[in-house]
């Protein structure tokens, strides 16, 4: 094996191949960061309300989905979902899906644990003041432990950056597919694969970097 | 026995030991005292390395503590040592605590070192509570444990870092009592502490800091009797009031 | 939708002699044996690195931190391609491990990120008190790390380790990708050769949540018995 040969990487192979899956990556993880996390929130209420009918579907969804591999998840919604609606859908919607069930459940503990941290005192506050439980939650808990749980929340979703590579189970074309087809078709796969780990590695990193700054910065606030 | 001469240290700008001398001579109690802040607890931590300072010396028995290529833990081995918050090794049992460095740094046989320790314990009071772990036991006992832990490795000289400062009121004699027999039996000892009856049993000297200067060095006598500063005089009458 | 189930498809035989049961369960040996290796990889390097990171050496602390930085941030998915793709064309002679060693070294190397942070946490937590403390009775610099600090380190962080190694079981999954015959692998084929999706995948998630079970439990087990009496751990 000589050198590592770069020069396959053209504007054409960057449109041709890398592009479309770069954007279904960015796509599933902004769909499912903001899905996971209006779930996920419905999930940590439904937890914390006290009412049996409530809190046990709630527990029992969270801890299944935490206790299976996610690839298995992927293959399950893969297998199930085209049962539900009677067709088949594409492997990038049922991604889609997927992720948005799956994430939901790793949300709904970070925001449990941030309604859990403010709750107490503030809801206590806001009865004195004569909200209603609802109003109490929207207008002064959940914006709280919302703002608390920020950096949490997002090293999470740097955890969903990289478990969208696992779309792979089911062939949806996301980031890694297009480095993967384009360095088959070119018959480059260690350049194609190194510069797959190098992009993620940026994106990953300057994610984890930002979390810190902002942890500074709430520390500062508070 | 220990002599000090000249130790300045600083964290960053900040200068926490400033030209720092003086000496302890074989079988001498030195009590150093001052108030928070005042470097003493820096300065005793230089005397066996577990501080670095920037300039000036330590020699311990012939030994510079800061010269390059001088063996440290050798050294330490030596010097035992008292710390304020007992650290003691949670996980092991007060008998492990006593033999764990006899054995992996003297090389001591594990029965010769369990013969140690158990003398040891009996001298402290403490011989029922072998079997038990640190946080079974109060904290006065903890510190007794603490001092047979250092005594059994023999040491040329004891260091305390204030021993009883972090003890109930009720538990610092029993403490106090191990120190001052300990001071009786000839043993060379630098003691970092508030106690001004025990420095004034058993101390040959008192030194006396302030802002990382040792501003009064005198025998114990002169000490309480004729302080020649105004902050030792201040220091003193703040302190002996309890 | 009509759906009856077909439990006798684990009797069928797969055609190579022996029934989809007996399949299931080697397969479930070789993701136990992926998550097994796995775990220990990660441990052995996580502790490692974990130490290093505390040392007052800033060198081998920053080398240290970028390992933890470049294995956490790169998808398990993609490092294992890395491993079984990138790195025997950089190496040669590494050619002819089997994928089973790659995978295990991926998913050990990946864990290990993880594991240093946490032993790395555990250590700092100790505070400086127990290092002087060691040092004072003259032990040197790596004799406090074996026999005091690393002990202790270690009954702290149990319970986050505990849900790495469930983790552990959970990645092997990944293992798929490259062909290694474990559980998901074996959904993946059976269900394409039998149609019987749902009975297949059931199996195998529960085999999954079984495993991560009893690595709760063994880890639970340890836990009590390192437990010290009457100490909670932590720094005071």
């Amino acid at each position: 094996m000589g050198a590592l040969d770069l020069s396959f990487f053209t504007w054409d192979l960057v449109t041709g191949y890398l592009l479309k899956g770069f954007v279904f990556s960015i796509y599933l993880t902004l769909i499912a960061m903001s899905g996971g996390i209006l779930f996920g929130t419905v999930l940590a209420l439904m937890r914390l309300s006290g009412r049996r009918w409530l809190v046990y579907p709630a527990a029992g969804y969270v801890n299944t989905m935490r206790s299976i591999p996610l690839v298995m998840v992927i293959l399950w919604f893969f297998l199930l979902i085209p049962f539900v609606i009677g067709r088949p859908l594409g492997a990038e919607w049922s991604a889609v899906i997927t992720f948005t069930a799956f994430e939901c459940a790793f949300y709904s503990e970070i925001m449990r644990a941030g309604i859990q941290s403010v709750a107490l005192g503030q809801a206590a506050a806001g009865s004195a003041l004569g909200l209603t439980y609802g109003q109490t939650m929207r207008l002064i808990v959940l914006p709280q432990a919302f703002r608390n749980m920020l950096p949490v929340l997002l090293t999470q979703t740097i955890v969903l950056v990289q478990d969208t590579s696992l779309v792979y189970a089911i062939g949806a074309y996301d980031l890694l597919k297009g480095f993967e087809t384009a360095g088959k078709n070119f018959n480059r796969p260690v350049e194609a694969y190194l510069a797959a780990a190098l992009l993620y590695f940026v994106i990953c990193y300057a994610l984890s970097y930002s979390v810190k700054r902002l942890h500074t910065r709430i520390a500062v606030v508070r | 026995m220990i002599e000090i001469s000249n130790v300045s240290k600083w964290y960053g700008s900040f200068r926490v030991l400033h030209d720092c001398t003086t000496r302890i001579e074989k079988g001498e109690v030195l009590v150093v005292c001052g108030p928070s802040g005042s470097g003493k607890s820096t300065l005793i931590k230089c005397v066996n390395g577990l501080e670095p300072y920037q300039q000036g010396g330590i020699v311990v028995e012939g030994i510079s503590v800061g010269a390059i290529g001088t063996d440290l833990p050798k050294l330490r081995s030596r010097l035992g040592m008292v710390f304020q918050n007992f650290e003691l090794f949670p996980h092991l049992s007060v008998m492990e605590n006593l033999t764990l460095a006899q054995v992996k740094v003297l090389g001591r046989a594990p029965a010769e070192a369990r013969d140690k320790g158990l003398k040891l314990l009996e001298r402290v009071g403490l011989k029922e509570q072998a079997a038990k772990y640190p946080a079974q036991l109060s904290g006065g006992q903890q510190q007794r444990v603490a001092i047979a832990r250092a005594l059994a490795m023999d040491p040329i000289a004891m260091l305390f870092d204030e021993p009883t400062s972090a003890l109930d009121p009720e538990m610092i004699n029993e403490v106090l009592d191990v120190m001052v027999r300990l001071a009786k039996e000839g043993m060379t000892m630098m003691v970092v502490t508030h106690e001004m009856g025990f420095a004034r049993k058993v101390a040959n000297r008192v030194i006396f800091m302030d802002g990382g200067e040792i501003i009064e060095d005198a025998p114990t006598e002169d000490f309480f009797g004729k302080p020649r500063s105004e902050r030792a005089v201040q220091f003193l009458s703040k302190i002996l009031r309890h | 939708m009509n759906f009856r189930w077909e439990w006798d498809v684990f009797l069928r035989d797969t055609g190579g002699g022996q029934t989809y049961l007996d399949w299931l369960f080697s397969a479930w040996g070789w993701t136990l044996t992926v998550a097994g290796g796995g775990w220990l990889v990660a441990i052995v390097f996580g502790s490692v690195i974990g130490t290093l990171r505390t040392v007052p050496q800033r060198g081998l602390a920053r080398v240290a931190a970028g390992w933890v930085e470049l294995f956490r941030n790169i998808p398990l998915l993609v490092q294992l391609f890395l491993w079984y793709h990138v790195v025997p064309a950089l190496i040669p002679p590494l050619k002819s491990l089997p994928s089973i060693v790659l995978v295990i070294f991926a998913l050990g190397f990946f864990t290990s990120a993880r594991v240093a942070e946490q032993v790395r946490a555990g250590i700092q937590s100790l505070g400086r008190g127990q290092t002087q403390a060691g040092l004072a009775v003259g032990f040197t610099l790596p004799q406090t790390y074996r026999y005091i600090l690393l002990p202790l380190a270690f009954r702290i962080i149990i319970p986050p380790l505990t849900s790495e190694a469930m983790n552990v079981v959970k990645n092997s999954a990944v293992a798929f990708a490259v062909s290694v015959a474990e559980l998901t692998m074996f959904a993946l084929l059976a269900q394409e050769e039998t149609s019987r999706g749902i009975e297949i995948y059931l199996a195998v998630t529960g085999l999954y949540v079984i495993t991560a079970l009893a690595v709760n439990r063994a880890m639970a087990l340890i836990d009590r018995r390192l437990r010290v009496p009457g100490y909670a751990g932590g720094a005071r």
